[in-house]
């Protein structure tokens, strides 16, 4: 994988719902290596963004994903949604297995795959849980699974919605660190994220956005601004780089927030 | 709706063929207690979804003729398609007001010409009341409901069984007449009737010949049967009796190829489609029917009037 | 258990079957000259009950058990629901419904393909209006609601057609279209369904690495590259084609398409890739297993085939509903 190459670019994107557009000409490009943190208020349009960059959402401007064919896409972007859905008792390897479906040829799983299955399992330490049956798993432990099955998707670009969201601490900051190493691998990865603090540490970049729009995109120092916390979280923040790295800290309510 | 009252009304006719069971024969038939009526045509209950309450047969079935003494009724009112036939063949002009509308369906009534002549009934208590009737003939499976509103209306209700043989028939042509005052005619009509079967039984020493009942959905009439005794009359051997087995039932498909039944005896199908009907054209009944007479029963089999004559006829030609 | 295992298991239970219901009948002929008849048709009368009688009988056993239990892991797939099942959400009594619209009219009497293609319209219908009440979206409760409206409209609708009809046997006809039957079919109906159950099954089996990503749901199944609405249009065309087929000559026989995927989804690892194709089999086995019952309970009877399955399925359809309660759905 080519550090650097442009995995998304969305060029005055639009979604609608009804005439109301909730996400509004937003133009975004996002390349290899980068771990974006896509922040904003509840209904500021994070999932649509995501959906619709995917082209499950009908979207008006340019999505370089949603130009491509479904398995091209599906080979270039994995999804993650914020529902965690497991339908049948199936295990947990299998359950891996299912996101290698867009690289699967005629014959089903085949070695690669099967390698594939193995380092995404590996990586999210499931080694020991991959026969036990996925709807039985604590909500953490399912988690994790649903997570390595978009690993095992291996895609240049991995999209995730809320993924830390009813996580323990451990499991939040260890699924954070996943996502920096894909990035540090020169995978680029999109995650929608509340949690400010684990944002402006594990991220290398943060895509702020506000009713539809984008309104502050860049590192995380620069995108966290009192101003913009202000503005659109209606919080003031403490901030602070110390030896263990950027550490954020929302302290009060401002305004009508 | 006229469709609705038709259909059901038919399916009635089916039942209580269906419910003519093993009752008459294992009574014995004794004079006065009169069996009436064994269709061709059947439906299971189960299938036709009908309930038909049980519950007034024996007292129906048992009630006694009122003797000569009592003078004749003059507004005799019918509610069954079987009755219908009796009392129109015996009735003086003028002494029956009307018959039920299944006696004016050639389908289902041999004596549909004769029943124009009547005013007709659907068998509702309240039409048959607003006539006047001092007498009302029923079956033992006419709606019970009806026949106890009209008892409790003060009105004379006189009901008969389905008849399951030829004595039967004699027997309830022989009733008829007491109930109409009409006692003469009705030993004319059966005299008549022993002289024609006399001459249809089959001479002595003959082969016996196996004919095979075959009705929509499998119904094949068993022992005790009005069907039964037509056949029986021709010198015929019902199939489906063969197993010893009485009353009403289905014969499998398969043991009817098997026999290989010199006639089988079938209804035409009725207009209109019916799965239940569409056993008739089976190819395995095809295949036996290369080698069978196929004989259509028609109304002359539904009741046990003198008009049964006919049905033994028509067997007795294909023997 | 493995693939191979478990569809050589439930294919030599099948061939078991199919052998019990080609030997069974009232006919009495012994098992090896019935067989005989029936390979080198000598044996006089006993050929024609083979050839024209019980072999029709297995064999749309055979195909209709197979196909409700395909459709029935089909549609558990698509819905994520393990309460879907043709007959009970009213798929089998619309396209009966279609069937005996087509037979009272006349049509399927002038036309020999009208019977299924009704039924197959029938059946269209009513998984369209279910897509629509009760989607993939739908918990079990809107499922089974819709369906309960779905088959009372459809039996009421039936029964009106068939009291209405001229025949005073079509009203007798009730029974035969909600409970089902196999007695006394012939090639005739075989050759009628196959090549709709044949189109159908293909179709439905196509369907199976989609499902299986379906089962983490539409969005990552749809980013997973499968093509939703492709995927809704065939499931919903293969289905109607086996059902609609299946109804037009046997009637509806229900609960097949609940029970079978249920017992076999643990030795298929959940997957309905894994599922359909063995509960095609399964079906197929509950079918002949029942008919066989059917024609040793009461074999002067006709005792419907329909009431046999429900008599199995209903307690597992209890059963389920609990299941699902408890997991809070």
């Amino acid at each position: 994988m080519t550090e650097g190459a442009e995995v998304l670019a969305l060029r005055e994107f639009s979604v609608r719902r009804g005439d109301l557009p909730v996400v509004d000409r937003v133009t975004l490009s996002v390349a290899g290596g980068e771990c974006v943190g896509l922040i904003g208020p509840n209904g500021a349009g994070k999932t649509s963004l995501m959906r619709g960059a995917l082209g499950i959402l009908p979207h008006e401007g340019r999505a370089s994903l949603a130009e491509m064919t479904p398995r091209a896409r599906a080979r270039a972007a994995a999804w993650m949604p914020q529902a965690r859905e497991v339908a049948w008792p199936v295990t947990v390897e299998t359950l891996v297995t299912l996101g290698r479906t867009p690289h699967l040829g005629l014959r089903g799983p085949g070695a690669a795959d099967r390698a594939a299955v193995e380092r995404a399992l590996h990586r999210m330490g499931l080694g020991p849980l991959r026969d036990r049956i996925a709807t039985e798993l604590s909500g953490g432990e399912q988690a994790r699974a649903l997570i390595a099955r978009a690993l095992a998707q291996e895609t240049p670009l991995l999209m995730a919605d809320e993924p830390i969201a009813g996580l323990d601490p451990a499991g939040q900051i260890r699924t954070m660190e996943v996502f920096a190493a894909l990035a540090g691998e020169g995978h680029a990865v999109i995650v929608s994220l509340h949690d400010l603090g684990l944002a402006a540490r594990h991220c290398s970049r943060l895509v702020m956005m506000n009713r539809g729009r984008v309104v502050a995109d860049g590192t995380p120092a620069e995108v966290l601004s009192p101003a913009n916390l202000s503005a659109v979280f209606h919080v003031r923040a403490h901030h602070a780089h110390t030896a263990d790295g950027p550490v954020f800290q929302p302290l009060g309510v401002t305004g009508e927030g | 709706m006229w469709g609705f009252a038709r259909a059901s009304d038919l399916i009635a006719v089916a039942v209580l063929a269906a419910l003519s069971p093993v009752g008459g024969a294992a009574l014995g038939d004794p004079a006065g207690r009169v069996a009436l009526g064994d269709a061709g045509l059947r439906v299971s209950l189960a299938d036709a979804g009908v309930r038909v309450s049980l519950a007034d047969t024996g007292g129906g079935a048992v009630r006694s003729d009122t003797g000569g003494g009592v003078p004749a009724p003059a507004r005799v009112v019918s509610i069954n398609l079987c009755t219908d036939q009796l009392a129109m063949g015996l009735a003086a002009p003028g002494q029956l007001l009307s018959v039920s509308w299944l006696a004016a369906d050639p389908r289902s009534s041999a004596m549909a010409a004769e029943a124009g002549r009547y005013r007709l009934n659907r068998r509702q208590a309240e039409e048959v009341y607003l006539m006047r009737p001092d007498l009302v003939l029923a079956g033992t499976f006419s709606d019970p409901a009806a026949l106890a509103l009209l008892r409790r209306l003060g009105l004379r209700v006189e009901t008969f069984a389905p008849v399951t043989s030829l004595r039967g028939v004699r027997a309830a042509v022989l009733r008829m007449g007491r109930l109409l005052g009409r006692e003469g005619a009705a030993r004319a009509e059966v005299e008549k009737m022993d002289v024609a079967l006399a001459r249809l039984t089959p001479p002595k020493g003959l082969p016996e010949k196996t004919a095979a009942l075959y009705y929509p959905n499998g119904y094949s009439p068993g022992g005790g049967t009005l069907a039964n005794a037509i056949l029986a009359a021709a010198g015929f051997r019902n199939l489906a009796a063969r197993t010893g087995r009485t009353g009403a039932g289905t014969l499998p498909l398969e043991r009817l190829v098997m026999a290989a039944p010199s006639v089988i005896v079938t209804s035409h199908p009725y207009p209109g489609a019916s799965r239940a009907e569409a056993i008739l054209r089976h190819p395995a009944l095809r295949e036996v029917e290369k080698t069978a007479k196929v004989v259509y029963s028609g109304p002359s089999w539904v009741c046990g009037t003198p008009e049964v004559v006919k049905a033994v006829a028509q067997m007795a030609a294909v023997r | 258990m493995s693939d191979r295992r478990l569809l050589g298991a439930l294919g030599a239970l099948l061939l078991v079957l199919f052998v019990a219901s080609l030997a069974i009948g009232p006919a009495g002929e012994g098992f090896g000259a019935s067989m005989r008849a029936l390979f080198t048709g000598e044996g006089g009368p006993i050929v024609a009950v083979m050839r024209e009688i019980r072999l029709p009988r297995a064999l749309l056993g055979l195909m209709i058990g197979a196909t409700l239990g395909l459709s029935g892991a089909a549609l558990q797939g698509f819905l994520r629901n393990p309460l879907a099942e043709p007959g009970l959400i009213g798929i089998s009594g619309s396209a009966a419904l279609g069937a005996v619209i087509a037979l009272q009219t006349g049509l399927a009497a002038a036309f020999l393909l009208a019977l299924p293609l009704a039924a197959l319209a029938g059946a269209v219908i009513a998984v369209a209006v279910l897509m629509a009440l009760a989607g993939p979206r739908g918990t079990a409760l809107t499922l089974i609601l819709a369906g309960i409206a779905v088959s009372a409209f459809a039996g009421a609708l039936t029964a009106l057609v068939l009291n209405l009809s001229p025949n005073p046997y079509a009203a007798a006809d009730i029974v035969f279209w909600m409970m089902g039957s196999l007695a006394d079919r012939s090639m005739v109906q075989v050759w009628l369904a196959l090549p709709f159950m044949l189109t159908g099954s293909v179709m439905l089996l196509s369907l199976g690495r989609g499902l299986d990503a379906l089962t983490l749901g539409e969005d990552a199944a749809e980013a997973m590259g499968v093509n939703l609405a492709r995927l809704r249009l065939v499931l919903v065309l293969g289905t109607a084609a086996v059902v609609g087929a299946g109804t037009a000559v046997a009637g509806a026989i229900g609960f097949v398409g609940l029970v079978v995927p249920h017992v076999l989804r643990p030795y298929t690892g959940g997957r309905p890739s894994r599922l359909m194709p063995a509960s095609a089999l399964g079906g197929a086995a509950m079918v002949l297993a029942a008919d066989v019952a059917v024609r040793l309970i009461a074999p002067d009877r006709d005792l419907k085939l329909g009431v046999l399955t429900a008599l199995v399925g209903a307690p597992f359809f209890l059963r389920l509903i609990w299941q699902t309660r408890r997991a809070g759905r």
